[in-house]
């Protein structure tokens, strides 16, 4: 968390460092204050070991074996209806909204099968952090929109709260923007402050992984640029998942490429490796534009 | 001129000509309404029309106070009763249901929606009013016929149920699942989505359909003519008598003609009902193109 | 906690719709078993006989036939009418046109307004043509009552039909007049629902026919004469005090009750097999 944080050096960070030190009644240190929940120290990892998803008999995902890093930006590339998107929302059991769907095999996050056991799917669900193609503020205020999901865990205390939007919002470059109006209903922001927004708002939860499906798609070159430099800020601290289209994004900022073609994993690797040496025919073809 | 030309500027002109006249058909009705109920106009103020409770016709007194008491105690207890179940229904059905309860629940709001008010009536006085009399009442009052208030209430609110149900479930589906999405990966259960997020993001929708099935329950006729028991008194419980407007019209109309003024004041009634069914129509219907708008 | 409330009202939902599902049951359970009793072939064969209302033979024929004459009437007039104003609103207007806004709006108010208020105002009208009660005042009002309806929900399905298929005629040099039968094939189904779901409600309906047309004995030979209908049968047959004539007021609930039903599940059928054949 702290070097994170020695990336972002804006004023305002630096009053509330001082401004929160105390808080009467107790002590709160800041942005490692008592909040139910902080990021733990140690790996992030999810692992899948053979992986079958099947929706209404057809066969979504075929037995799919990955590791997922910790701490770096893993790129899923593939053409559109290869599965990608699938395997992103059985990462945080999105899935089981789908009608009609079965899952076989194991999906270890830090070594626990999520699919398996009785987990508290939204205490889970909680560490995978979500940011989908299109922005969706919920219907509130800007304010309220951060503060959701603390709430829902749990924290009341308007002064934490009051805390963690700033700081969050910090985080994601937005506060400069939108300080003056936190109370103003969410939806009036452009697209791409939309989109930090929800970034902001799915780290106000503390989660260890961020699962983002074709975030910057809808954006506009500059703002889709300032998400990819989150991003690869925030890779300090986080997992990052990116479901793209874009090769050229992957390009740019993937540590670790998974190709998928038809269901199926062709090939995983190191970035470097994948792009300039790939193993597998197929993903040569994609990369050099044979089929898209 | 070409022939297909010719024949498609003579279509179109029908056509105009057919959805103008369908349209003009809304001014024709309350201008109409308003020509008859006029001779009333003359001899009492809208105050005394609408204010006064009394009623007696052979008199020339029309005050439509009972009426219109009757109308909002039963649409009020309709719209108390149908609200929280189609609100519960619908979000079970749109968020929580799997699609084979969806294959038969949506055939049983089709036979609700499609049954005629007559039946309504029928169930009503077979099963409601005997139970108010005979169960209900007795813990409260000495005596009741069944024919009340409350059963007026009961009917109305299972009619208004379906449109009520129909609509939420058509709003709620008009929501993106990126919320839903969007919500749930932060942690929040099925039920703080639904209560947090969806309710909030439509909740002009649910307003909008709320009036609307107001406005259907104001004008239904015949399911409470057959249970409100048609006293022309202001209701002062549940269990009292009353005497909605479309139930004096429809018991009345007939005989009226010997009376001009009486006659008038019925079409006056008529008139009250189509103003405020009209209004609210245009209110919720704006809302919902709206609503339709912002999600596509 | 927050397990909690969501078990309380998944509860709660799981409840409300029971309790939905348990009114219809119950509404027909409580119609088929007091029409049943009371229902004979001679209910549906025969017209009233002399004595009818104080619990003597007959039949209620007369409002069978009644029904049928002015549905039947009324849904060709409906369909003759409202078929051309969904062409208008989608293939000759633009998609965003401020009339079909417009147009539309004034059709979903129409079909707000209660039936009693148009069984009002037809009859005004009537007396201002110099009409009696007769089976030509019910169809004009039924008629005027299903048009909404009939508009609404073909222009749902009609809107839904892709432009580009339009563009595609245009630009083959057909006239939107020429195009229109593609349009039409493709809606056909939508136009079978929603016939059938007007049917239902031009049938159910009492408010608007009882002053318009009337009620009598006998099946009508000319428009000019008044026509009982089934809603008015089961109405003014129930308001007797004879247990005989009430009985035949249930046995009339049941006919209708099962027409609708059988309007009903056949508008949903259409519907179901119109959805599949759009998906493939």
């Amino acid at each position: 968390m702290k070097n994170f944080l020695s990336a972002l050096q804006t004023p305002s960070e630096l009053r509330i460092e001082k401004s929160g030190e105390k808080i009467p009644g107790r002590k709160i240190k800041l942005f490692r204050p008592d909040y139910k929940f902080i990021r733990p120290e140690g790996d992030s990892e999810i692992a899948v070991e053979k992986l079958n998803i099947y929706i209404k008999d057809q066969h979504i995902l075929k037995d799919i074996n990955v590791r997922i890093p910790d701490k770096k930006i893993t790129c899923i590339i593939g053409p559109s209806g290869c599965g990608k998107s699938t395997l992103l929302k059985t990462f945080n059991r999105l899935i089981d909204n789908v009608e009609g769907v079965r899952i076989e095999g194991k999906v270890l996050v830090n070594g626990e099968d999520i699919i398996s056991s009785g987990t508290d799917i939204t205490s889970f669900r909680r560490k995978m952090g979500l940011i989908s193609q299109r922005p969706c503020p919920l219907p509130m205020s800007i304010y309220d929109n951060i503060a959701y999901g603390c709430r829902i865990h749990g924290i009341r205390n308007r002064r934490k709260l009051n805390l963690i939007v700033e700081h969050y919002l910090c985080a994601a470059g937005l506060w400069e923007e939108v300080k003056d109006r936190l109370h103003t209903p969410a939806v009036r922001l452009s697209i791409g402050q939309q989109q930090r927004l929800c970034l902001a708002r799915s780290l106000a939860v503390e989660p260890q992984f961020i699962l983002a499906d074709e975030a910057t798609s809808a954006l506009d070159p500059l703002s889709s640029k300032t998400i990819e430099e989150l991003f690869v800020k925030l890779k300090q601290d986080y997992s990052i998942i990116l479901v793209t289209h874009t090769l050229r994004q992957a390009l740019r900022i993937a540590d670790y490429v998974v190709f998928m073609y038809l269901g199926e994993i062709i090939e995983a690797g190191e970035a470097e490796q994948v792009f300039n040496h790939p193993r597998h025919e197929l993903t040569k073809n994609y990369l050099s534009g044979a089929f898209s | 001129m070409n022939i297909r030309i010719l024949k498609d500027r003579t279509a179109s002109g029908v056509m105009f000509f057919l959805t103008v006249i369908s349209l003009l058909l809304v001014f024709v009705m309350g201008i109409g309404l308003y020509l008859k109920s006029a001779p009333v106009f003359e001899e009492h103020t809208l105050k005394e029309l609408l204010f006064s409770a009394n009623w007696k016709p052979m008199k020339g007194q029309f005050g439509f106070l009972p009426f219109i008491m009757g109308t909002i105690w039963v649409t009020g207890i309709a719209v108390a009763m149908a609200l929280p179940i189609a609100l519960l229904t619908a979000v079970f059905l749109t968020e929580y249901a799997k699609s084979y309860v969806r294959k038969y629940v949506f055939p049983a709001l089709d036979i609700l929606a499609a049954l005629p008010s007559v039946i309504y009536g029928v169930w009503g006085t077979l099963l409601i009013v005997p139970w108010i009399s005979n169960k209900l009442a007795p813990h409260f009052v000495d005596f009741s016929t069944g024919y009340t208030v409350l059963a007026g209430g009961i009917v109305l609110g299972i009619m208004i149920l379906p449109l009520l149900v129909s609509l939420f479930i058509e709003i709620f589906s008009s929501v993106p699942a990126e919320f839903r999405e969007a919500s749930l990966s932060l942690g929040a259960t099925k039920w703080q989505t639904t209560k947090f997020v969806i309710i909030r993001k439509t909740m002009p929708g649910i307003l909008a359909a709320v009036v609307l099935a107001i406005s259907r329950a104001l004008g239904e006729t015949i399911a409470v003519l057959m249970v409100c028991g048609n006293l022309p008194e202001v209701p002062r419980s549940l269990l009292d008598s009353c005497y909605p407007i479309p139930a004096l019209i429809a018991n009345n109309y007939g005989e009226m003609l010997s009376l001009p003024l009486y006659e008038a004041a019925l079409m006056f009634a008529a008139l009250i009902l189509f103003v405020v069914v009209l209004f609210f129509n245009v209110i919720s219907r704006v809302v919902l193109y709206r609503l339709e708008k912002t999600f596509n | 906690m927050k397990f909690f409330e969501e078990k309380i009202f998944r509860f709660l939902m799981i409840v409300a719709t029971l309790v939905v599902f348990g009114f219809v049951i119950s509404i027909i359970w409580t119609i088929a078993s007091r029409g049943w009793g009371a229902m004979s072939w001679d209910m549906i064969t025969k017209l009233p006989g002399g004595g009818f209302y104080i619990g003597k033979e007959g039949g209620f024929l007369n409002a069978i036939v009644g029904s049928l004459y002015i549905v039947g009437a009324s849904t060709i007039l409906g369909l003759l009418i409202s078929i051309p104003v969904v062409f208008y609103l989608n293939v000759y207007l633009k998609k965003k046109s401020k009339f079909a806004y417009i147009a539309r709006l004034a059709y979903d108010i129409l079909f707000g307004i209660p039936s009693i208020v148009y069984g009002a105002f037809g009859f005004t009208i009537m007396i201002y043509l110099g009409l009696r009660t007769s089976l030509a005042g019910g169809i004009i009002v039924i008629t005027l009552l299903i048009i909404p309806i009939f508009i609404r929900s073909m222009d749902e399905i009609a809107r839904e039909f892709p432009r580009d298929i339009l563009d595609t005629t245009y630009s083959l040099g057909a006239t939107r007049y020429e195009s229109m039968r593609v349009v039409l094939r493709q809606i056909a189904p939508g136009i079978a629902t929603a016939t059938l779901l007007s049917v239902g409600r031009a049938i159910g309906d009492a408010a608007a026919v009882m002053f318009t047309a009337g009620y009598t004995d006998s099946i009508p030979t000319s428009l000019s004469q008044p026509a009982a209908t089934l809603p008015l049968a089961v109405f003014f047959q129930l308001s007797s005090p004879v247990k005989e004539v009430q009985d035949r007021a249930y046995a009339a609930a049941l006919v209708l009750t099962l027409i609708v039903l059988i309007l009903s599940i056949a508008g949903r059928f259409i519907t179901n097999r119109f959805s599949k054949n759009k998906l493939q």
